[in-house]
């Protein structure tokens, strides 16, 4: 008896060990996130708000210069969208660029050594204009989403020829019809952060014009109809947008009524903008480049890498945990005045309170896709 | 109300752990005892609480009313009544009641020479809501985090924590607490129907014993774990229904931050693998 109770004891002992493995301490930062007693809190382990605090650091920024004298598009050739920028101006951000995104290869990297910066030569020179255009979009006209601190291309690059976090569509299995993963079901940061949901979940929302509303507004069902499989693909992409900004479902949403606005945190809204201005960069920026893009710089399925949440966000609720990096930068606060601007915006974005009432979430997810 | 003919031999002095012969007596059929004067004590003061806070609240909707907890600012300091601080007395109260019963079942139990079995079993219901209300919150630092009174508030409090943690379902305890819920369902409706077969038979059949109820089990699935054995099942899946519920949310912000799905990344973080 006495044996068998120690070992009742060993075993509760291993159990409650096993429990600890890869559990953390307390206590935690907390963050009411709604009225007391709802439960809408943010729970942060002081280590990992700190590393977050470490890898946001902005750096310091090229002594500003006078906005006078002569334009860049009239002393230098070929510039598109920055030729309103005096030659000081147009010279010291050439060079932030070149400390954001290159920083290794240096000006080489779009320009080839001898053969003059007006040529076109390198697909690098040609998605840096692209770029610069969807930036100084983003800061013009999508206020309600980058408003406050704006967007640079540090933002995103971060050092980095290309952004750590992008993505492109998803490949289906190829064998094993019964057997293959169908989608899902694998542990995959990226996109599903570690569950069984779908794991592309960006097609749909970020690319093409899902809607994402799986819940009815209604108690009973009457006539609302979403399928499983898109109610996880939006599951799916929830998770994207928690993991990516480093926040939980309640930064949003109060859990009882997702679906109502009247209910919501005020950065559900600022989301669903973010939502429909990264359709916007995803569709008219990047998704042209594909045409010249190198095979290295695609997708399984030869698509561009492109835009999601996590691509500046990094894990901060707000980018750079809010610095406010374009007041240094002025230039990339808005597009070229015409005539030579950057691709015009996409069709008009219904306003949040219309897309509530908007069509049902059907259809969203096509056999093709999967 | 008349006392039944075999009463008289219970109603015996003696067993109280505190007051002596004090409280000793019956009022009608129930013992009063120390503790059953504290629990009368603090359930009225409590529920007189809950509906003082009703009155100043907006809402006389019996699903609606709710008495929330503090705001996380106070930490763990006392909040003014109207915000938070009712709430806090009311948790008081609450503990103070539910453990007067636990420490009243105790007293009976050892006037009546019976082992503690009640009042273990009781107390792992007390310890899954002082894990809530007191545990978790001091673990977290703030008394705002535990869940509000009321009957639908409370519902979304449970479903905002699991939120919290992005998917509740990948909480390992959660897993095994819900497993003990199920189980407790089927042990107890397995239990009950084998007793009913065997005690409440069709007409003109005769009442069973243990030998049918045991050799139906035999014949299903090779096993019967007897008439005393299947009620310690019983206590055993449901008091471990009602600790891993604790233990599955007091892990939730105390011991894990992050979303519940990550957790289980010490999976494939498992050597083994490479």
């Amino acid at each position: 008896m006495r044996a068998f109770t120690m070992k009742r004891f060993a075993s509760l002992l291993i159990l409650g060990a096993a429990f600890l493995l890869g559990c953390e301490a307390p206590p935690p930062e907390s963050v009411q996130r709604g009225y007391r007693g709802t439960g809408m809190e943010a729970l942060y382990n002081p280590d990992t708000l700190q590393a977050l605090v470490n890898a946001n650091q902005v750096p310091a920024a090229i002594p500003a210069v006078s906005s006078e004298g002569p334009k860049a598009g009239d002393i230098y050739q070929n510039v598109e969208v920055l030729g309103h920028l005096s030659v000081g101006e147009f010279t010291r951000l050439m060079a932030a660029i070149t400390q954001w995104v290159s920083p290794d290869q240096g000006c080489n990297y779009c320009h080839v050594a001898g053969e003059g910066f007006e040529a076109d030569t390198l697909y690098t020179k040609k998605v840096a204009r692209v770029m610069i255009a969807m930036t100084q979009n983003a800061n013009e006209n999508w206020g309600a989403h980058v408003g406050g601190a704006g967007v640079t291309c540090y933002t995103c690059h971060r050092g980095n020829n290309v952004p750590e976090q992008v993505w492109t569509i998803g490949v289906p299995p190829r064998r094993a019809e019964n057997m293959g993963h169908m989608m899902q079901n694998v542990a995959h940061q990226e996109s599903s952060v570690y569950t069984s949901l779908p794991i592309d979940p960006f097609t749909p929302y970020l690319l093409e014009d899902g809607v994402a509303r799986a819940q009815g507004d209604t108690a009973l069902p009457q006539g609302h109809e979403a399928s499983i499989q898109s109610t996880e693909h939006i599951y799916s992409l929830m998770m994207h947008y928690s993991d990516a900004l480093g926040v939980n479902c309640t930064h949003c949403h109060n859990s009882r009524a997702f679906g109502s606005w009247e209910e919501s945190n005020s950065e559900r809204v600022q989301a669903w903008h973010g939502q429909q201005m990264v359709k916007e960069m995803n569709n008219a920026y990047i998704n042209p480049t594909n045409d010249w893009l190198p095979a290295h710089r695609q997708g399984p399925l030869g698509d561009a890498q492109k835009v999601n949440c996590a691509t500046c966000h990094q894990g901060a609720y707000q980018p750079l945990l809010g610095a406010n990096m374009l007041a240094d930068y002025p230039n990339l606060g808005a597009l070229a005045p015409a005539p030579e601007a950057a691709p015009a915006a996409m069709e008009e974005t219904p306003a949040p309170m219309e897309m509530e009432t908007s069509s049902l979430d059907q259809g969203v997810m096509g056999g093709e896709a999967n | 109300m008349s006392m039944l003919s075999f009463e008289k031999k219970y109603r015996v002095r003696g067993g109280t752990l505190i007051g002596g012969d004090l409280f000793d007596f019956w009022i009608g059929p129930f013992w009063v005892g120390f503790f059953g004067i504290t629990t009368a004590f603090f359930a009225f003061l409590g529920t007189g609480l809950l509906i003082y806070g009703a009155a100043i609240g907006p809402t006389w909707n019996v699903w609606q009313i709710s008495i929330a907890p503090p705001d996380l600012s106070y930490g763990l300091g006392m909040a003014p009544l109207r915000e938070g601080g009712l709430w806090q007395v009311i948790t008081i109260c609450a503990v103070g009641a539910f453990g007067s019963w636990a420490l009243r079942q105790v007293e009976i139990s050892r006037k009546l020479g019976m082992g503690l079995h009640i009042p273990f079993a009781f107390s792992f219901a007390i310890f899954a809501y002082v894990t809530l209300v007191i545990i978790r919150p001091v673990l977290l630092g703030a008394w705002g985090h535990g869940f509000p009174y009321g009957i639908l508030s409370h519902l979304d409090w449970v479903s905002n924590v699991g939120y919290q943690f992005l998917h509740f379902h990948y909480n390992p305890a959660h897993m095994i607490a819900v497993t003990f819920f199920f189980t407790t369902a089927l042990a107890l409706s397995m239990h009950g129907s084998l007793i009913l077969m065997a005690t409440d038979p069709r007409e003109g059949e005769t009442v069973k014993t243990g030998e049918h109820e045991n050799t139906f089990f035999r014949d299903s699935i090779g096993y019967s774990v007897g008439a005393l054995g299947i009620h310690r099942v019983g206590v055993f899946v449901a008091i471990s229904a009602a600790f891993w519920s604790a233990v599955c949310i007091v892990i939730s912000g105390p011991f894990w931050t992050r979303g519940w799905p990550e957790w289980w990344n010490w999976w494939l973080e498992l050597p083994v693998w490479y």
